[in-house]
């Protein structure tokens, strides 16, 4: 530590303590502009002048490292008198109208002019100015007036440091200098990926949300959480009464730690848009109109077709699926309704879509069903790879903070049929991107691990200490046969084996190696063979069980993880736990009075295809919208149509709402109480900014459904449902509300003995006790390209839309991204004649849809890519009924197709 | 000398010399030359000895020493060579009788009243000779210091006392040694050779007409530190001094000087160079950092220092040209030789550059502590208009502008700060009695405005404010109050800035209010109104 004096006061600080943060700490506030905590001292306002015995002139402070015995004085006529007249400089080129500025109450220019105590400008107003400068309008979400600028750099750091993006910069000089985004363009047309970082930033009224220009400054704040992505970020919902007016990123967030994308931190209007359905609709047919009805009417509707259903066809022929976009307690009470009141365990959820192979394939080989580190440890490590997935539009804040570190030096690895936007970005270039074939992940993963395996690179140390000695023996036996070499398999995935060598040693040797994946890896017939793969990898090569290594899924959505954990997979109760044993099974027949069925239900591929054979016939479906998201459309729509009840629950009358016969409003996520557990098992509170604009919280709807089935349901509060939860899964067992909000969020296990969490998963050992080789013979997929069928689809997500669009498509954000286009080869656009812009027919052997193509070498040649955000493209009509062989997760990520131009 | 030897006529091919004709004299010595075989005339291109008021030089060898025919025109070539063939063998000073004839160039008193030591081989030799540079006393500090360890050599920088010649005058020794301490995997010797100073010149001049000593320089600063690379940043407004500078490079790395054996040394040590874009504030050196490194012309925050942290973040030698090519010398001839001129702590030889309104301009090299007056008087010749000489600025745009009063004071870094003063790179600009200083004043403000980096406030809108607080006051416009402005917007720009540029800004106006009153108050013809205050006198007397 080092000492030194501030205005008297003893101070004690760490080396490399800026005076400006050191007087902070002492009570000290030294006036500042450039300076903010989130971005690196710049020096540039010179407010924060002090003076310092010894040294020459005013240094400043913001950028002065303390020294040991300085002695500084924040405050003196000298120190007065330059921050007046710099403050005086400022304002004599800034407009006077704080009376009338969107930033009046809420801006440091304002705050410093006060406390410098500038009482005149003797330049006068006459002298050169930016006042006349034009806005920017451009941006639906922020103004950017640069007559308000005052050139602090703060916005252009913040897409530097925090970003990563570099879209803005300071060009010209002198008196001239001015921000400018991409090559002075408008903000809009520029690179910028309208995060909202520099809106954050700025001092001023400068870079502003359109939003707070409308409605005025907020009057209260609400922490909670996104609803969008598996990162889970904290905000901070500020509100004017129940109206939002902006959503701030938390810096004191675990996940995002102060940053904020496109879709957290402004596409939030979906959430009030008029195309809610705020009231009960039932009707009898699907062909019939819908009809309002109060809650009781359509509760009592649905329990007694439910009733009638089980009367004729059996207890099993009704079933639910829970929703990933719910909080853990609404969640909870769906499955809990259908185990308890249904009396069946026909529960399943979108996470079978997603990331049930993940859930798999973790348990199986580590013991946890989750990642194992937290986001925070990408900073320490030194190779990246990033195997299916795409951070920077799927996940974004995540990808800033990857960005950060591989801008530090770290060393990256790509595995992905496209060129995503990290292969080669600002001050970014992967090492490797080993472009394989879709469908070949097995294969690749398996020449990585010969490559350690054969040339020495096992850790032997780790494998010794901590990994199953028989399973590895057989695992290293089987590896190093000569098909999984890199020369072997090169002519089966596309990849060079000098590349996937070079790459395989670097995972290898180059320090902390941690792998990050997405749903490349999931979404496969081989999908929980990948995700095996990969942990054997990690195992091997020893870079799980600390900082910096580690396997990490990239969670789709915002409570993947947490609608997992809470037992929404047919054959688990909450906390991953077999529906057969009888131990855990009699724990929750204890809490819940009530006989569970010991026999695992249906999956959600098997209720529709029950439900098109006529034995399976009434589905309560909570906030997903199968109809568009899952595979093989058609297929899913035949069986929607053979239901006597379908129930959604929903903000929407989306897709699947066409086929049900009870529309039970939801709550948006600014309505909702509860919690959202993210890709890091962090377990975030969800807080409400207003009552459920639906009159009902989604779980009392769901309690009300399961007390008119004959299982009464209810809770005082979610609080309530979350002290349940915690009473019956130890991994939740320190888990409360009052607990969470005392800490801010906490990473499960949260138990008695590691109370503030687990940042990183099987640091001493693994949770099964030692960690498990399993054999992973690649096996192509069926679906293949063909002569008909002569190229592979596969499917992705772009940084502004969000999944089926549901959301996004209801806010500006479909500024970016209008329509959904298919992205082909030009050696493969030129021989169709397909050119960019032209409408083109793109078939699978399950159906046909028509988009807008764009021409890029992004796609390797035979590969065409497409998103699914927008239900005109509807990409899934032609996904296959192909699925993970443990899982049924879908195939998505690979569908032979051909594509043809259309008129 | 013989017939039958040959006879050279030296040309220099340096920017100033061409710029008045240099390279049309050395066309028509080509052309006479080329229709005159057995002539025992042959055109050698040499560096300017800096004696811009006598370019275009031509130089030509005999017996006695170069005799040398100044400010020579191409239309005076063909008669003047005429007449020395004829003349040679038979005459030891062929052509002495000619008009332009200035007699033996090393006995003229404008040079010899000089104590050159690091221009003492300037204009004598061919700048890409590396034999010529090794005949005349080249490489000999570089194979002295190949005998030092790294300590030694810091030592010797430390022990000569030699200090930093771009203008901040940091002990260049001191700096070397933080460097070579410094732990780093990488290090780097970065010359500055922005020479964006109105009124200076020697860096180009150095670098066009002994460019070895720099590369030599910056060597051994390689040696000291441990550093395998150093970078050239030069203006792009010296396109002449690029190519010289750049093929001198070349002729470096043929001749081994440069590459993976120094001079068959252990030592790997090779320079790049780098041309700027335009800005004055890259000389500045941590915006020149920052432009090397790719990004934007603009000032760091120190700390860091360069020395801790330059360069891509590594420890990094940045000097000027200047203190660079007095390397070589210091090791060449020992600390104690080069500390044995100069006065106080001002060690050495300094070259001064005279510029401006000046009969006899060029480039001046005496040890420090000569005064103003002397120096003036000794070489300048007086104004070039004829006129009185009223005002001098010393260290470029941002040195004060000095008084008669102030010119006996010695030149010496520490003689100058004590009267509000800089030498900085050495720049003397002289004005006669016509100057308008208040215009002067507003110029330093203005000149400030159009380069400063934008990064600091004082410094950014503080120049331009300064600009209209200074037309206000020559336009009579409340004088009282903006008088008072403008020494608190100085104060802010001094104590508030960032880096020299703004923080030095105040010292031309400052010395201006202080010493030229008058000419700031008083109505400049251009803009005088019917409100402007009619005396000077009064005015001057009403603010102070």
């Amino acid at each position: 530590m080092i000492t030194a004096r501030i205005d008297g006061i003893e101070v004690a600080v760490p080396p490399g303590t800026s005076v400006l943060q050191a007087a902070k700490a002492a009570g000290i506030s030294i006036p500042k502009l450039c300076a903010t905590d989130s971005l690196k001292a710049f020096g540039s306002c010179r407010l924060c002048v002090v003076e310092i015995d010894g040294r020459k002139g005013l240094p400043a402070s913001c950028t002065t490292p303390l020294e040991a015995g300085m002695v500084v004085r924040t405050q003196s006529p000298t120190v007065a008198r330059v921050r007046r007249n710099v403050m005086e400089l400022y304002i004599s080129d800034h407009p006077l109208d704080c009376l009338t500025c969107a930033a009046n109450g809420d801006c440091e220019l304002q705050d410093m002019a006060g406390a410098v105590g500038l009482r005149e400008v003797r330049y006068g107003y006459d002298g050169a100015n930016h006042l006349q400068a034009q806005k920017d309008e451009s941006n639906p979400y922020f103004s950017f007036d640069p007559a308000k600028c005052i050139v602090c750099s703060r916005c252009v750091r913040a897409c530097d440091e925090i970003q990563g993006t570099l879209a803005l910069s300071i060009t010209d000089r002198g008196f001239a200098s001015k921000v400018a985004a991409g090559m002075d363009e408008a903000f809009l047309e520029s690179e910028c990926v309208s995060c909202g970082a520099c809106v954050q930033a700025c001092p001023t009224a400068t870079l502003i949300e359109k939003t707070v220009i409308d409605a005025g400054q907020p009057d209260r704040q609400v922490k909670t959480t996104c609803a969008y992505c598996g990162v889970g970020c904290s905000f901070i919902a500020e509100l004017k009464g129940t109206d939002v007016v902006r959503m701030t990123p938390d810096s004191s967030g675990g996940a995002n730690e102060g940053h904020s994308c496109v879709k957290g931190r402004f596409a939030w209007g979906y959430a009030t848009h008029p195309d809610r359905v705020l009231r009960p609709l039932v009707r009898e047919r699907i062909t019939d109109a819908w009809r309002e009805v109060s809650w009781d009417e359509a509760i009592a509707f649905a329990a007694s077709k439910f009733r009638a259903i089980q009367a004729t066809h059996g207890r099993d022929a009704i079933g639910g699926v829970t929703s990933s976009r719910c909080t853990n307690e609404e969640v909870y009470v769906v499955q809990k309704m259908v185990r308890a009141a249904f009396h069946n365990n026909n529960v399943d959820t979108c996470a079978r879509v997603c990331h049930s192979p993940t859930g798999y394939g973790l348990k199986q080989t580590f013991g946890t069903s989750a990642g194992t580190q937290d986001f925070r440890s990408v900073a320490y490590a030194d190779v990246i790879v990033v195997i299916g997935a795409n951070p920077t539009d799927a996940h974004p804040v995540f990808a800033s903070r990857m960005k950060r570190r591989l801008r530090q030096g770290a060393k990256l690895i790509v595995i992905d049929p496209r060129r995503i936007d990290l292969v080669r970005s600002p001050h970014i270039a992967a090492a490797h991107h080993l472009q394989l074939r879709p469908g070949t992940n097995v294969a690749v993963i398996n020449a990585l691990a010969h490559v350690i395996v054969t040339e020495g690179l096992v850790n032997e140390t780790f494998v010794r200490e901590r990994c199953d000695a028989v399973s590895f023996g057989q695992w290293r036996e089987f590896i190093a046969r000569p098909e999984h070499s890199p020369e072997a398999t090169e002519s089966i995935t596309g990849v060079p084996a000098t590349e996937l060598r070079a790459a395989a040693r670097l995972y290898a040797t180059g320090g902390n190696s941690a792998i990050y994946y997405g749903l490349g890896v999931t979404e496969h017939s081989q999908g929980s063979t990948m995700v095996l793969g990969i942990a054997n990898l990690a195992m091997a090569a020893g870079q799980v069980g600390r900082e910096g290594t580690g396997v990490n899924p990239l969670r789709g959505q915002n409570n993947v993880q947490g609608s997992c954990d809470m037992g929404s997979f047919p054959h688990e109760l909450p906390g991953y736990r077999h529906i057969s044993d009888g131990a855990v099974r009699g724990t929750f027949e204890n809490a819940w009075q009530v006989t569970l069925d010991p026999e695992p239900g249906l999956r959600i591929p098997n209720m529709l295809a029950s439900a098109r054979a006529g034995t399976f016939r009434g589905m309560f479906i909570q906030g997903e919208d199968l109809a568009q998201s899952d595979p093989d459309t058609t297929h899913v729509v035949q069986a929607l149509e053979a239901m006597d009840c379908v129930v959604v629950q929903d903000l929407f009358l989306n897709e699947t709402a066409k086929y049900a016969h009870v529309f039970l409003p939801g709550t948006a996520f600014l309505e909702k109480d509860g919690t959202f557990t993210n890709a890091e098992r962090r377990i975030n509170r969800v807080r409400p900014t207003s009552p459920p604009r639906s009159g009902l919280h989604e779980w009392e709807a769901v309690c009300r459904l399961a007390t008119a089935m004959g299982y009464p349901m209810s809770y005082p509060s979610a609080a309530a449902i979350m002290d349940e939860i915690a009473a019956l899964t130890p991994s939740f067992s320190g888990v409360s509300f009052a607990y969470l909000d005392e800490v801010g969020s906490v990473q499960w296990p949260c138990t008695a003995e590691t109370p503030r969490g687990t940042r990183i998963m099987h640091e001493q050992g693994f949770v099964r006790g030692k960690g498990r080789f399993l054999l992973t013979q690649y096996v192509p997929t069926d679906e293949r390209s063909t002569r008909r069928y002569p190229l592979l689809l596969t499917t992705g997500r772009i940084l502004t839309q969000y999944n089926v669009g549901t959301q996004t498509r209801r806010t500006a954000n479909s500024t970016w991204h209008t329509e959904d286009v298919l992205e082909i080869h030009p050696h493969d656009a030129e021989l169709r004649g397909i050119g960019t812009g032209d409408g083109v027919q793109l078939a699978s052997r399950k159906g046909a849809i028509t988009l807008h193509a764009q021409v890029t070498d992004r796609v390797p040649e035979g590969i065409v890519y497409t998103t699914f955000h927008h239900p005109e493209a509807a990409a899934n009509v032609v996904t296959t009924e192909y699925s993970d062989w443990a899982t049924n997760c879908p195939e998505y990520k690979v569908t032979a197709v051909e594509v043809r131009p259309v008129d | 000398m013989s017939a039958a030897s040959v006879w050279r006529v030296h040309v220099p091919s340096d920017t100033a010399a061409a710029s008045v004709g240099a390279d049309e004299v050395a066309e028509a010595v080509a052309r006479w030359t080329a229709s005159h075989s057995g002539s025992g005339l042959a055109l050698h291109r040499n560096g300017s000895r800096g004696a811009a008021w006598l370019e275009p030089l031509l130089e030509i060898d005999t017996p006695k020493g170069r005799l040398g025919f100044a400010q020579l025109s191409s239309a005076d070539v063909p008669a003047l060579l005429d007449q020395l063939s004829v003349e040679l063998g038979r005459s030891d000073t062929p052509g002495l009788a000619h008009a332009r004839c200035i007699g033996l160039v090393d006995e003229h008193p404008w040079f010899r009243m000089q104590q050159r030591l690091m221009f003492a081989r300037a204009g004598r030799i061919d700048p890409l000779s590396i034999d010529e540079y090794r005949d005349t006393g080249g490489l000999a500090g570089l194979q002295r210091a190949l005998q030092f360890d790294q300590s030694g050599i810091v030592q010797e920088v430390i022990d000569s006392g030699l200090r930093g010649r771009g203008g901040a005058a940091f002990p260049t020794g001191i700096k070397w040694r933080t460097v070579q301490q410094a732990a780093a995997a990488s290090k780097y010797v970065v010359c500055n050779a922005d020479e964006g100073d109105s009124g200076t010149f020697a860096d180009r001049l150095l670098m066009e007409a002994d460019p070895f000593r720099l590369i030599e320089g910056m060597v051994i600063a390689g040696l000291a530190v441990g550093a395998q690379q150093g970078y050239v940043y030069l203006r792009s407004e010296y396109p002449r001094t690029i190519r010289t500078f750049d093929a001198a490079l070349q002729a470096a790395r043929n001749a081994g000087l440069l590459g993976p054996r120094v001079l068959d040394s252990p030592h790997a040590f090779d320079i790049e160079l780098r041309v700027g874009a335009g800005a004055y504030i890259c000389g500045e050196e941590t915006a020149l950092l920052e432009s090397l490194e790719g990004r934007r012309g603009q000032v760091r925050s120190k700390p860091p220092l360069p020395a801790i942290a330059g360069l891509f973040g590594c420890p990094t030698i940045i000097n000027n040209v200047l203190t660079l090519a007095a390397v070589p010398d210091v090791l060449a001839q020992g600390a104690a030789h080069y500390a044995g001129f100069g006065v106080d702590r001002s060690r050495g030889t300094m070259p001064f550059q005279l510029a401006g309104n000046v009969a006899q301009g060029g480039l001046v090299e005496l040890p420090f502590g000569i005064t103003l007056r002397e120096l003036i008087e000794t070489f300048a010749g007086g104004t070039r208009s004829g006129r009185a000489l009223r005002a001098v600025q010393v260290g470029g745009p941002l040195g004060a502008y000095l008084p008669s009063s102030q010119w006996d004071t010695p030149l010496g870094y520490e003689h100058f700060a004590g009267i509000g003063a800089m030498l900085g790179h050495g720049g003397i600009v002289l004005f006669d009695d016509t100057v308008n200083l208040g215009a002067m004043a507003q110029f330093a403000m203005e000149f400030c405005a159009i380069e400063s980096c934008g990064k600091c406030t004082p410094c950014r809108i503080g120049s331009t404010r300064g600009v209209e607080v200074i037309q206000k006051l020559r336009r009579g416009e409340n004088l009282r109050a903006n008088w008072d402005l403008l020494g608190e917007l100085c104060e802010t720009m001094e104590f508030g800035s960032l880096c020299a540029m703004g923080g030095l800004t105040p010292l031309p106006v400052r010395s201006i209010m202080t010493h030229f009153t008058a000419d700031l108050l008083a109505p400049s013809p251009a803009d005088s109104r019917a409100d402007a205050v009619a005396s000077p006198d009064l005015v001057a007397e009403e603010v102070a």
